[in-house]
């Protein structure tokens, strides 16, 4: 078992300095994310013009790997339509699960491809989707009342 | 370093000095599970706390009640259900002994802690408090001595009073008997402290809460696989145990109560084997403990618990927990030693655990790293969260020991967590 594939340089740098680590101003879509087995928690908020992502951010903490994610995600879909974001969300889950869908388009994912060696761990696997299942939550939701869970 | 860590430091340093002998290597032949490598590296087990390893003598138990006394108990009167209610009730008398009960009809077998606790909760609580009555805890407490009485108090209308514990992760004698009130109608306490370590003045504590007419439960799931107990000289109203937590099978548990209450108590759950005799119109329960044991048991279960206990007895308890006080010593030194690590939960007097948090990374990556390295230790919030707001922090990483951890294995956690250092310095 290779740490280094799980504990790849982008994820360790996301992990340690977060980009868009605050609220965008304004904002108009909230997701809460809460993993109760190991504390990670975020929350996201996003601005959205129409079916476009204009800007995107996120607060909150957690191990490494729920953090990077959730960095790497808000660079990904920062300036994207929902159906892009959705989409990656789903390219996402089959890099880290393995989940039967179609075989990720490692160009599409760029930087998210670095998350490929969480498959190996599946006790991680909810740390790297947490940002993401938020994400879907704030794009659904008029209701952010009810945290999303990863257990 | 408490005294008596240093007591037990100095006897590990000057072997053989502890009477009986304790002999490690010999103990670590005992546990089957110990022989094996994980990700290429041998087993270091640091997570006794979450379940210990089970020695032979109780895995052979376990399997002769499947592959020879398979049948049920009290019920039959062929051989094969005698030699499994003898082997059952040698178990019940096994844990009298190691809980020095009066009586094993004072022994009531149960899935472990959680349900001893729950089944105190639901019988003699819903019985017994009243709309304002108060149930008084810790803030030490693991969730299955905080829920069960949040539970009753919504059902009751009593209310749950919590007594604080202190930045070194101690109960005071002076914060509890503050609010000992004349409306407190139990103190529930652990024994030790699942997520810190820290052995708490039962003693003292029983003897207040008697003094305001409050009857005490005692959590002893990590107490007694420590630091023993000795329910007679400690004179607490029920101790819930967890057999897996003292290196028996996993499902079964003991829960003692004083048998004048658990006359009183009405059964916990109906069902065969608690019954005297049923009609439509009544039914007549059967004495204690056999009233709070409906349906079939954990048999297998019970009867490794017995063989655990068994184990413990001839191994010696006292040198035992010689042993891992002069570990706990020397792991807190090792661990002092590492730059960016503190650790949480420095109670003077404390037992078996190291909960730590690190500067460079959190207690999830800290425990996959780890584990690369062969090392087993538990992050999370141990089911303590009210343990964790008070520090304000989400998790931490916990080492634990049992009686086969050696001072190689300490080592080992060093090693591993400088390798953290490495990779998020």
């Amino acid at each position: 078992m290779d740490l280094r594939e799980l504990y790849q340089e982008v994820i360790l740098d996301h992990g340690k300095n977060p980009r868009n680590f605050r609220f965008p101003e304004p904002s108009n879509r909230e997701g809460q994310g809460y993993n109760p087995l190991c504390g990670d928690r975020i929350t996201l908020r996003l601005q959205l013009d129409g079916d476009v992502i204009t800007d995107v951010g996120f607060q909150g903490s957690g191990c490494a790997i729920s953090q990077a994610a959730a960095s790497t995600m808000t660079e990904a879909i920062k300036g994207r339509t929902v159906a892009d974001a959705e989409l990656l969300f789903g390219q996402f889950h089959t890099l880290v699960t393995d989940d039967g869908g179609p075989e990720p388009n490692m160009d599409t994912l760029g930087k998210l491809a670095a998350f490929a060696g969480v498959g190996e761990f599946p006790m991680r696997v909810k740390c790297a989707t947490l940002a993401w299942h938020t994400l879907h939550q704030a794009l659904e939701g008029d209701d952010a009342s009810a945290p999303v869970k990863t257990e | 370093m408490t005294p008596a860590l240093r007591q037990a430091a100095a006897a590990a340093g000057a072997e053989p000095a502890a009477p009986p002998a304790f002999d490690v290597e010999r103990v670590r032949r005992d546990f089957p599970a110990l022989d094996q490598t994980v990700h290429g590296k041998p087993l270091v087990y640091l997570d006794s706390a979450a379940t210990a390893l089970k020695p032979q003598a109780v895995i052979d138990a376990v399997t002769g009640v499947y592959s020879r006394d398979c049948a049920n108990i009290h019920r039959a009167v062929h051989l094969l259900s005698q030699r499994a209610t003898a082997g059952y009730e040698r178990a019940r008398e096994a844990v009298r002994r190691f809980v020095n009960a009066g009586s094993a009809d004072e022994i009531i077998f149960t899935r472990g802690t959680t349900e001893g606790i729950n089944l105190v909760a639901q019988s003699w609580g819903r019985a017994n408090l009243r709309e304002g009555d108060e149930v008084l805890i810790t803030g030490l407490e693991h969730h299955s001595n905080i829920v069960p009485w949040q539970l009753v108090c919504g059902q009751t209308g009593a209310h749950l009073v919590v007594a604080p514990i202190t930045d070194d992760g101690e109960v005071r004698l002076e914060d509890v008997k503050a609010r000992l009130t004349d409306r407190t109608k139990i103190v529930a306490v652990a024994q030790v402290s699942n997520a810190l370590g820290t052995v708490l003045p039962l003693r003292p504590i029983i003897d207040a809460a008697h003094d305001a007419g409050a009857l005490v439960l005692v959590d002893g799931a990590q107490g007694a696989p420590h630091v023993g107990v000795d329910v007679q000289a400690l004179g607490c109203d029920f101790y819930a145990l967890s057999g897996h937590k003292l290196y028996g099978p996993t499902g079964a548990g003991a829960l003692f109560g004083k048998r004048a209450l658990l006359e009183e108590m009405p059964p916990y759950q109906g069902g065969g084997d608690m019954i005297l005799s049923v009609t439509f119109e009544e039914t007549l329960y059967a004495e204690v403990p056999h009233k709070f044991e409906a349906g079939t048991p954990n048999i297998a279960g019970v009867i490794g618990m017995g063989a655990a206990i068994e184990y413990l007895e001839a191994l010696g308890v006292q040198a035992a927990e010689a042993h891992e006080a002069a570990l706990l010593a020397y792991g807190t030194e090792v661990l002092e030693a590492i730059p960016g690590v503190r650790i949480v939960g420095k109670a003077r007097d404390k037992v078996a655990v190291l909960s730590f948090v690190m500067d460079a990374a959190h207690p999830h990556d800290i425990g996959t790293i780890v584990d690369a390295e062969g090392v087993a230790i538990r992050t999370g919030h141990h089911c303590a969260q009210p343990v964790m707001e008070r520090y304000c922090i989400a998790a931490t990483a916990r080492a634990s020991l049992g009686l086969y951890n050696t001072r190689e294995d300490i080592d080992a956690l060093g090693r591993a967590l400088t390798r953290v250092q490495e990779m998020f310095g």
